[in-house]
């Protein structure tokens, strides 16, 4: 039924829209010119209160009338079982719409077929409502629009006004949803640290990880929440990370932006991108079933023990599935270096490699090390890759070759593993909480080092 | 009776250091220069001027070969320098840049300090023997680019901080440094005002007395203010060459003629 409303309102607003452009031709009998706004605009304007009035109506008389409908019959559910609790309440109602419906119900009782005959009785009428007030409310806002039309009547920047609206409209949903999402992360992480008694320190500096381990009466252990594995683990796969792709990036945007020719950059320039393209659920599987084993074996032929989960493994795949990032921003900043500078240089007689070093690069430096720490927060907060090939053991060590876990890793076991979501969302929400902080530090310094550097050479 | 600037003159002609012959400049499909022959005499300044869009740029960046970083461009003929051809296959651009410097039209100092900026030269060919040899050469390049006075203070402050005008001389001192013998100047005035204009014209004839150089401009006044010798240039093809007191004085190509006394260009 709400399906059949919106296509209406949709059709009405683009009848009003075409109206309303035929009669502003014709309030002018043809003259367009003599018109302040031309005639589309006219139709525009229409179209868009015909919009909002039918879409507003259906959202309003949908949404109400369920809330008072659902609270009239809880009241008498409740009436009639005071002993049962709220849960079993809801039960019947559901039951009772069920059965108005013509569907199946857990159980049909008196109560449930009366609650029902209440139900349908009260759903049609509102339903009735509803339509007459939607097609109503449509139809008014076509009227009284239509009706004003005349060859002064600023339509275009009354319909601009209308637009403005839904545009910051449509902003702020953006920022409201951040917004929440930060909220409740910041919401879940004081809970959670109410539970282990504000102890902090033994949070960001504990040894030891076992979050559900200590859990007794809503508290949980705080000897047993200590992230510090995890920071560790995090930290010393991104750096691995960071170790094979900023070379490998660096380098191959300085080849692409400055010694390759047009015909080999336009080959491997897309390719690179294709590398960003590859889903990172597949970067998982290329380094548990592929990389692993290759390690392991190569490091058995020269005496070295290597965990067939290993930060090593994670740290190589991650560090490539990054290469594409690193140098395609480099390129860039490499090429938005001026060309005067590197003729500058070649007019002293430097060599190309002595400009590239020398001139270019210290002129690109600050977006250099910008993509660096953009490619940074992507490796802190990157997840499927770690899960598959980094091991879940909360093991502190500085091994390389020995499985460690991550934040990500442990907010996925949390999330996904069989512990009520009460228990389970603190500790989650608390290490996204740090990893969000994390990751803000670093994409808010590298966009102030951009910034700094289009100040540079605008 | 004896006329200095005649026999100065004179001298400069006999004794040519650059010889083009033929040349020929494509960029692509577009041929932007046409046949050109042109002698430039050493200790001379030589002015190209002409029309935007004539060539005069492109023919510049052929004598020291800075149109090899651009793709598409393909030049033909012979330019010799002091006899040799710098487009002969042993000639490492290079070194041949080290010799022949070039100042551009935008002041273009590198984001180093200007210290550096006018030591990166004489670093990369290995002028300078000692830290304190280095420290003369700088100064020695800064009084003679007109702005030691401006700068002595503050070598180690980025050159990019300059004004416009003093980051132009910047430029001529660090090209000044390389110890070239012959030294380009495309459009070097052509972002400064008229304070600044004089001070680098002024420039010029100083260095007229050690190397050849040879100005692209736009400003005839200037050509005839700074120059012994003038080129017109008109669509690729170089039209007149020879004093620049004749060519403005008494110009045989009408073409020239037209664009001399402001009915073109």
């Amino acid at each position: 039924m709400t399906t059949v409303l919106f296509a209406f309102v949709l059709l009405a607003a683009v009848a009003s829209f075409v109206l309303a452009r035929q009669r502003a031709v014709s309030v002018v009998g043809g003259e367009v010119s003599a018109l302040h706004s031309r005639p589309s605009f006219h139709g525009l304007y229409s179209g868009l209160w015909v919009l909002m009035a039918g879409i507003g109506a259906v959202i309003l008389l949908t949404i109400v009338p369920n809330f008072f409908i659902d609270r009239a019959l809880m009241g008498q559910i409740a009436a009639a079982l005071p002993d049962d609790p709220r849960i079993a309440h809801q039960l019947v109602l559901s039951d009772a719409k069920a059965l108005a419906s013509g569907e199946i119900a857990s159980k049909t009782d008196d109560l449930r077929l009366e609650i029902a005959a209440k139900y349908s009785s009260s759903a049609g009428l509102w339903n009735w409502v509803r339509v007459i007030m939607v097609v109503g409310g449509a139809v008014l806002a076509a009227f009284m629009t239509l009706g004003a039309i005349s060859p002064d009547r600023r339509a275009r920047n009354r319909s601009e006004t209308i637009i403005r609206f839904i545009l910051a409209g449509m902003a702020t949903i953006a920022i409201l949803t951040t917004v929440g999402i930060v909220m409740s992360l910041i919401f879940e992480t004081l809970n959670f640290f109410n539970k282990i008694d504000w102890q902090l320190q033994k949070f960001l500096f504990g040894t030891t990880w076992s979050p559900l381990s200590g859990v007794h009466e809503g508290k949980l252990d705080a000897d047993k929440v200590g992230a510090i594995p995890l920071f560790a683990g995090t930290l010393m796969i991104t750096m691995i990370a960071m170790l094979v792709a900023v070379p490998v990036g660096l380098f191959a945007a300085i080849f692409l932006s400055d010694f390759a020719s047009r015909r080999v950059r336009s080959v491997v320039k897309p390719m690179l991108e294709i590398l960003a393209g590859i889903p990172t659920v597949v970067y998982g599987f290329f380094a548990a079933i592929t990389v692993a084993p290759f390690l392991r074996g190569s490091g058995e032929a020269i005496g070295l023990t290597v965990a067939s989960e290993s930060a090593l493994v994670a740290g190589i795949v991650m560090g490539i599935m990054i290469i594409p990032f690193i140098s395609s921003l480099s390129d860039d900043v490499i090429n938005s270096v001026p060309q005067s500078l590197r003729d500058g240089a070649y007019g002293l007689g430097a060599t190309k490699a002595e400009t590239m070093r020398q001139v270019v690069l210290p002129a690109a430096l600050p977006g250099i090390v910008s993509a660096a720490l953009l490619g940074f927060s992507r490796a802190v907060g990157e997840t499927m890759i770690v899960v598959m090939a980094a091991g879940q053991g909360a093991n502190l060590t500085a091994n390389p070759f020995e499985a460690v876990t991550t934040v990500t890793v442990q907010i996925v076991m949390l999330i996904t593993g069989d512990t009520e979501a009460e228990t389970a969302a603190g500790p989650a929400f608390t290490l996204g909480f740090t990893l969000f902080c994390v990751t803000l530090l670093m994409n808010f310094a590298a966009q102030r080092l951009v910034r700094r550097y289009r100040e540079l050479y605008d | 009776m004896f006329d200095n600037e005649k026999a100065e003159r004179d001298a400069g002609v006999t004794e040519t250091k650059i010889s083009a012959k033929g040349v020929q400049v494509f960029y692509a499909d577009n041929h932007a220069i046409k046949d050109v022959d042109v002698d430039i005499g050493d200790k001379t300044v030589t002015a190209f001027i002409g029309p935007s869009g004539c060539g005069k740029s492109t023919f510049l960046r052929c004598l020291n070969r800075m149109n090899d970083t651009i793709d598409v461009a393909r030049i033909e003929g012979q330019i010799l320098l002091d006899g040799e051809d710098i487009y002969d296959r042993r000639v490492d651009p290079v070194q041949l840049r080290a010799k022949v410097g070039m100042v551009f039209q935008k002041p273009n100092p590198f984001p180093k300090s200007i210290y550096d900026n006018v030591a990166y030269g004489p670093r990369i060919h290995g002028l300078a023997k000692s830290k304190a040899d280095l420290d003369e050469i700088v100064e020695k390049s800064l009084r003679r680019g007109a702005i030691w006075d401006e700068v002595k203070d503050r070598l180690q402050s980025p050159g990019t901080g300059l004004s416009g005008g003093q980051q132009q001389r910047l430029c001529i001192a660090r090209a000044i440094a390389t110890q070239p013998e012959v030294l380009l100047m495309d459009e070097p005035c052509s972002a400064l005002d008229p304070i600044a204009t004089d001070q680098i014209e002024n420039l010029i004839h100083e260095l007229r007395q050690s190397y050849s150089v040879i100005i692209v401009t736009h400003s005839m006044q200037q050509a005839a203010r700074v120059s012994q010798k003038t080129a017109y240039f008109h669509l690729g093809n170089m039209v007149e060459f020879g004093d620049t007191s004749d060519i403005f004085t008494n110009p045989i190509d009408p073409r020239t003629e037209s664009y001399i006394s402001g009915r073109i260009g």
